[in-house]
């Protein structure tokens, strides 16, 4: 699986707070929590963001509450994935479990810049960078995450699997 | 192999004679917990994984805490949408208005979790458990819904983190100040995936309300779950609260831990959180110059009977700063009773206190109690975000119940020392 979109770039310790706000939590409906992805962190996101693009973020991206609501908005935005330093473990596990495709890498993280386009393969992790013509390479997600992937997420691998 | 405790438990639920880090499994679970915010998405999602019913009816609870009493039509939507889907699978914990509490509290007051039991909940604070010696975890809503599809979940085993800690703590402080100084120390992501294990002879001094706090705020370090060894005082706590028969499970002398972090208690003096994240910590003492406009003294992290007991005895016999709102929200019901019995509603009431119903309200900017542009609160609270109170410049302080209750008296942030 491939995705090709422009950067949206943040900082460190990007929380869930900042990702979809709990003031905005009385509804679960996609559609009402896309337009209020990234609020308070970056108010022109929703308008400005386009079906493939991607965020690329510093460390522990999506630190805070276990609200889903977060990669549910950021996924309905349109967002192909999310490249960070580092994730949150819940963060972690609600994007692998509902399908949002995530890369750590750090050096990419470092370097991507705000605007570029990028070009990423999630079956190998690699990661091109258009704009500065630099690769980078993620670590790839261990046996049983890619099985998990590969099912479209946790619901369809235990209908798969009990 | 020798093996932590959070290890051991981790084997335990996976039918498994050992486990390592890193080590990938399947669990079975003792508890599965949700609340009004993350429960509907796991409810809509739980036909899709082809079970006519959840796997068992006690093993789930279902706790409105966040928006209720419900503060507007579409949380009132949502806390119809768990209700519905209790009363259909008749889930023997679901909690109503009048009855539930803030979740973190209410499980172990009710006795639904022992140590050495697995639990996940929907909510990033179900670590709290840890104090009890389980092993308990927050999770996402998906997570929710499979463990009450199948009573399992996939986890990652941590590496640990053992905080060996020594001495007490002293006058005025709390388990509060000691989370606080621990995040302060290793970074808002200073355990991220790990496990902390709160060991050392020190631990047996900390009251279960101090355990609670600290096991609360384990998630606010990165961690996936804090973890307390179990003694006497926790052996008379669940038998206090007729909880099932605790699995006691303990750390071989020759645990390997990822890192070994001595604390003497006597050390740690009380301390405040700045905005905007947990690990940004100052001395009370030195927040003199820091006015604030509101107060708020409850939550899952300290809503319990001696937070409230704790902040009363620093509030009695003087008044709220005028420029100031202090809102005092007990974490269950019997906390509510308990503190109405013991009289402590008379001293918040008559020094200008709020005391509200039991409620998540103001903690994630909810309802009762909403900051404006550049209001400061001082709270009892588990995260200084931005905008995790109000509004997207506004800011939030966290601190101890005493430490919240002698600033609501100032009008500044303000060691308890200088007012008892």
């Amino acid at each position: 699986m491939k995705a090709e979109g422009k950067v949206f770039r943040y900082g460190d310790n990007v929380d869930t707070d900042v990702i979809i706000p709990a003031r905005y939590l009385n509804t679960s409906e996609k559609d009402e929590l896309r337009k209020h992805c990234m609020e308070d962190i970056d108010p022109d996101f929703v308008k400005n963001v386009q079906q493939g693009d991607i965020i690329v973020a510093g460390k522990n991206f999506g630190c805070g509450s276990s609200r889903e609501h977060a990669p549910i908005a950021i996924k309905a935005s349109g967002v192909s994935c999310v490249i960070a330093s580092t994730f949150a473990r819940i963060f972690f596990r609600n994007s692998i479990n509902i399908g949002l495709p995530i890369l750590e890498c750090p050096e990419a993280a470092a370097e991507i810049k705000a605007g570029d386009e990028l070009s990423v393969d999630f079956s190998t992790g690699e990661i091109v960078d258009k704009t500065s013509g630099k690769t980078y390479y993620a670590e790839p997600f261990p046996e049983f995450m890619q099985r998990l992937i590969e099912s479209g997420g946790l619901i369809g691998y235990i209908k798969e699997n009990y | 192999m020798p093996m932590t405790m959070t290890e051991k438990i981790l084997a335990h639920a996976a039918g498994l004679e050992s486990v390592h880090p890193g080590q990938l499994i399947m669990a079975d679970l003792d508890m599965v917990l949700g609340n009004d915010i993350t429960s509907p998405v796991a409810i809509k999602e739980f036909p899709s994984f082809g079970k006519e019913h959840v796997f068992d009816k006690d093993k789930i609870a279902l706790v409105p805490d966040h928006f209720t009493p419900n503060k507007d039509i579409k949380a009132a939507e949502q806390c119809a949408c768990v209700r519905a889907f209790a009363k259909s699978e008749n889930i023997t914990n679901y909690f109503e208005a009048g009855r539930v509490g803030i979740e973190h509290a209410l499980l172990p007051e009710k006795g639904l979790v022992t140590a050495g039991d697995t639990v996940i909940g929907a909510d990033s604070h179900t670590c709290t458990y840890g104090a009890l010696g389980a092993f308990s975890t927050g999770v996402g809503s998906t997570d929710m819904s499979a463990g009450m599809a199948i009573g399992k979940a996939w986890f990652r085993v941590p590496e640990t983190i053992l905080f060996r800690l020594s001495g007490k703590l002293g006058k005025h402080v709390s388990g509060k100040d000691l989370i606080l100084t621990i995040i302060g120390m290793i970074g808002v992501d200073g355990a991220r995936y790990q496990a902390m294990e709160f060991g050392g002879d020190g631990y047996h001094s900390l009251t279960m309300d101090d355990r609670f706090t600290i096991a609360n705020m384990a998630i606010e370090a990165g961690a996936k779950n804090g973890i307390f060894p179990v003694d006497d005082l926790t052996l008379s706590y669940l038998k206090e609260h007729n909880a099932k028969e605790p699995k006691i499970f303990t750390s071989d002398p020759d645990a390997d831990y990822a890192r070994v972090i001595d604390i003497d208690l006597c050390s740690i003096v009380p301390t405040v959180s700045y905005p905007h994240l947990p690990e940004n910590t100052h001395p009370a003492k030195e927040g003199k110059d820091i006015k604030i406009d509101q107060v708020v003294i409850g939550s899952c992290t300290n809503g319990r009977l001696s937070d409230l007991e704790k902040a009363a005895a620093v509030l009695k016999g003087h008044k709220v700063a005028d420029s100031v709102r202090c809102i005092v929200i007990p974490a269950t019901q019997q906390i509510w009773l308990d503190a109405m019995h013991e009289g402590l509603f008379d001293i918040f009431v008559e020094a200008g206190c709020v005391v509200s119903t039991p409620t998540c309200g103001p903690c994630l900017g909810g309802y009762m109690g909403i900051l404006s542009e550049g209001e400061k609160c001082v709270s009892t609270t588990n995260r200084n975000f931005v905008g995790r109170m109000g509004h997207v410049k506004s800011e939030v302080y966290l601190a101890s119940p005493e430490t919240a209750a002698a600033s609501a008296i100032t009008g500044h942030i303000t060691d308890p020392e200088e007012i008892v």
